[in-house]
């Protein structure tokens, strides 16, 4: 999927490009040395026998994975880390080159690269090979195709676990079940298989408590956007502070600590009066509120968010930083009903529900977090995202009245980020919500 | 002297006239016969037609406007990389053509249709509408099993909305109809694979579309009404190359291109253009010993239709294929059908079948069978450029066995 946790990369290109958002916070800093003792461990796994699974960060099964003693490591987050550190570009070429067509997803293409290249992975250090594929097939099909592909080099095993859409926005029994039943029957003994033990089901319920407290403090600090002026920036702020949660961290101490120290800065911030920090330090006082639908571009991450943060524009709420998980919805991992609850977040990504519920999901975004505007960026890549974005757009003006902008760009393919065109397009609309201010529709 | 004249021209008339009726005037008219009766269109790439059957909805498969639309408003509706085919379906739907359709069913072939379904539901909420969820684990009590409920589901809305109900008689019959059906597309694609010259990969593509918009039992007379005539077809043999075409599986050729292919010194002796009407390989299973399926049997018909997609499904770009090898039923194929070669031939932007070829390519290359690629939209036109590179690839194949 089309996650990110730039927090994993960013800290080389952030530098050259401008501080990252609150970098002198602890939870910024204990983020930092959460990650690289992760990739630490991950580079030191072969030799302790530590088993690898890697998967994708919608629908992953993270307390899972952990409980059955195994590491995971997410290959669109290596992607997105390409494209931060610039070698996106260079991958994909190199994938191309191999046979890969111009018009897939580059994330894959980006993955495949990179692997090609050695895996080198973004500490630079060597990535371990997997000793399971662990296909959870939650809102894109592009998964399956890209594991199929990684199937093909690593000659490993792969265990597919069929995550059914919501075309309807409602998970039904049936539903739950073909999850519940294919984690028992097909998932859990393929993890044993691999890691060689049984599954600790205490501890899985353990780590699915630690899960639901750290997604409460989440949650708290997503909705801290509703605040005027917003403390955080919940699109390009935001990527960083779901890349805890969303990657290997889910389900431990060390999230739980993370998320409640960030809770405790952003309300620090509120206090304050504080609006975010951008890429260029403090924003300036708040001029509009967006709402903004679709993946960021990483190639030119630093570059794009200075187009916002040059106009004291904030984002307060975004659908990207909900694909690993809707907890604003009320979802929480539940110990008591470890496997039913997993199957409903796999179920409850945002990618994976019909575009209606999205349509839906972004209107109460817009109306909730009251924002002045709605910007849809979307990406070549992504037909899991892009393919309705027209709709979406046409359907949100009409039930809000609140103007929409359209921009497309892609996740890491420098070809198809049109810097002058993006700004240009930014300007005008900018520039058109301010019209509208004026004449009082605010 | 005048030239002999074709016994089956008649009837490739007619079912080149089905693939022309956009409009779907025929489907309109079955509707006035059955009091009307529903029908409902079929996305790319497969829902199991003798469900719709059994509880009397004509099942209309669907394939966009092909090249014969002019996308205005469907365009309006996606981005440019997205590929054709959902564009020209919205602008028939918005443009009245579709309006013989008392809904659609959206299979879970990739994340442009799956999108489809909910913008269908949006534009058209006085319709029905239903995404089908096919399931990628096969085991009958996983994959199975769910599959199985989603058939109940869309049965069951249809028949709240105007269908008969799910009746087991009436499904075991529709099955019988269509394993008919299965077994005399069998001898088309075994007629055209032995003596393409008799039957052309363009005239087996009409024949196996007709069945797209005719109720089972029509396109049964239509089949056996063809291969009856056809061995009294004046035809003349070519030393063509023999080659199988894949990835074409949702978005359609036009009818030009595939006749370009031909005219390239390709006999295109077998093809996945419509796979929706022979995604499973050979009958559905009723009755069948097929070993322990349980909780699943297959004297229960619905459990057979179920079975006949998770046990024969064809290997294609939107199926995972599990333990099975990438590639390996190509090859087969070609082996079996004594093929020269593969085109592997692909809507420009469709992530399925452009994901797929690279490992399609591998095992290709290991199997030293020579192959070409090329892309297309539903709606081009110029076929000069492709006609160029499968001449090129015919000449090279025919003069060293290799591309
Ligand atoms: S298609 Fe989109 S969701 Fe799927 S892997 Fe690519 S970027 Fe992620
Ligand atoms: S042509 Fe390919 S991408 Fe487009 S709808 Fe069909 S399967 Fe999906």
């Amino acid at each position: 999927m089309s996650t990110q946790t730039a927090s994993l990369s960013t800290p080389t290109t952030a530098r050259a490009a401008g501080p990252a958002p609150a970098a002198k916070d602890l939870s910024q800093q204990r983020q930092k040395e959460m990650l690289a003792d992760y990739f630490e461990k991950l580079t030191r796994a072969k030799e302790a026998g530590q088993k690898i699974v890697y998967t994708f960060v919608p629908g992953n099964l993270n307390e899972l994975i952990a409980a059955a003693g195994m590491m995971n490591v997410l290959p669109e987050i290596n992607a997105l880390q390409s494209g931060m550190r610039g070698r996106s570009g260079g991958y994909i070429t190199e994938a191309e080159k191999h046979g890969h067509s111009e018009d897939v997803c580059t994330y894959v293409k980006c993955d495949i690269g990179m692997m090609l290249n050695g895996n080198i992975g973004p500490t630079g250090t060597k990535l371990p090979e997997p000793d399971l594929l662990l296909l959870s097939y939650t809102g894109c099909f592009t998964f399956m195709k890209w594991f199929e592909l990684l199937r093909e080099h690593y000659k490993c095993p792969v265990a597919m676990l069929h995550v059914p859409y919501q075309p309807e926005g409602r998970i039904t029994p049936d539903m739950r079940k073909y999850i519940v039943d294919q984690l028992e029957k097909s998932i859990i003994p393929a993890l044993e298989k691999v890691s060689g033990r049984k599954l600790d089901r205490d501890d899985l319920a353990a780590r699915m408590a630690l899960s639901s407290k750290a997604e409460d403090d989440l949650v708290a600090v997503w909705e801290s956007a509703k605040h005027t002026p917003s403390p955080i920036d919940g699109y390009f702020g935001g990527v960083y502070y779901i890349g805890p949660i969303f990657s290997a961290f889910r389900g431990t101490q060390g999230a739980v600590e993370y998320y409640r120290e960030l809770r405790a800065e952003v309300e620090e911030r509120i206090r304050l009066g504080l609006g975010p920090v951008g890429p260029d330090g403090p924003i300036g006082p708040e001029r509009h509120r967006l709402v903004v639908e679709g993946p960021p571009n990483w190639t030119s991450f630093f570059d794009f968010w200075r187009m916002f943060s040059r106009e004291n524009a904030v984002v307060c709420a975004s659908t990207y930083t909900r694909v690993g998980g809707l907890y604003d919805l009320g979802f929480r991992h539940d110990p008591d009903r470890a496997l039913e609850s997993l199957a409903e977040y796999c179920l409850g990504c945002y990618t994976n529900l019909g575009l209606p519920s999205r349509i839906d999901l972004l209107e109460k975004y817009i109306r909730e977090y009251q924002a002045d505007g709605f910007l849809i960026n979307s990406v070549k890549s992504c037909n899991s995202f892009s393919a309705g974005q027209l709709l979406i757009l046409q359907e949100l003006e009409k039930r809000t009245g609140v103007p929409g902008g359209f921009i497309e760009s892609d996740l890491v393919d420098p070809r198809y980020f049109g810097k002058a065109n993006i700004d240009n397009r930014l300007q005008s609309y900018f520039q058109m919500l301010d019209a509208r201010k004026a004449r009082g529709y605010a | 002297m005048s030239a002999p004249t074709d016994p089956c021209a008649p009837l490739l008339a007619r079912a080149e006239a089905l693939l022309e009726d956009l409009s779907l005037h025929g489907v309109a008219a079955w509707k006035a016969a059955h009091g009307g009766a529903p029908a409902i269109g079929i996305m790319p790439v497969f829902a199991p037609r003798p469900l719709f059957e059994a509880i009397g909805v004509l099942p209309v498969n669907i394939y966009g406007g092909g090249d014969r639309v002019d996308v205005i408003k469907g365009d309006a509706y996606y981005q440019s990389y997205i590929c054709h085919i959902p564009r020209s379906t919205i602008e028939m739907g918005l443009g009245g053509q579709l309006d013989a359709l008392d809904g659609m069913v959206f299979p879970s072939t990739c994340d442009v249709i799956r999108n489809l379904s909910g913008m269908w539901r949006m534009l058209f909420p006085q319709k029905y509408s239903a995404y089908l969820d096919l399931p990628q684990t096969f085991e009958a009590p996983l994959g199975g099993l769910f599959y199985r409920h989603e058939l109940s589901r869309i049965a069951a809305e249809l028949v709240a909305r105007g269908a008969r109900p799910l009746d087991a008689d009436r499904l075991r019959e529709a099955i019988i109809v269509e394993n008919r059906r299965r077994a005399l597309l069998a001898d088309l694609a075994s007629l055209r694979a032995r003596e393409p010259w008799r039957l052309k990969a363009s005239e087996a593509y009409l024949l196996t579309r007709a069945g797209a918009v005719l109720p089972c039992a029509e396109h049964i007379e239509l089949l056996e009404a063809f291969l009856a005539a056809a061995p009294e077809r004046p035809v003349r043999a070519y030393d063509n190359v023999r080659v199988i075409v894949l990835g074409a599986f949702c978005e359609q050729p036009p009818i030009g291109l595939i006749r370009t292919l031909e005219r390239s010194g390709c006999d295109l002796v077998d093809d996945d253009f419509q796979l929706g009407l022979c995604a499973i390989d050979g009958a559905i299973p009723l009755d069948e010993d097929v070993g322990d399926q349980s909780p699943l049997d297959t004297h229960d018909p619905l459990d057979a239709l179920v079975l006949s997609y998770t046990l024969r499904g064809q290997a294609t770009a939107t199926r995972y294929i599990a333990d099975g090898v990438k590639g390996e039923a190509l090859v087969n194929r070609v082996r079996t059908l004594g093929a020269e070669g593969v085109i592997l031939a692909a809507p420009s932007f469709c992530d399925p079948a452009l994901l797929d070829q690279p490992m399609i390519e591998q095992a290709l290359n290991d199997a030293g069978i020579p192959f070409t690629s090329f892309k297309y939209a539903e709606n081009s036109a110029q076929f000069q450029t492709i006609r160029e590179q499968a001449g090129a690839f015919s000449d090279s194949v025919k003069l060293w066995g290799a591309a």
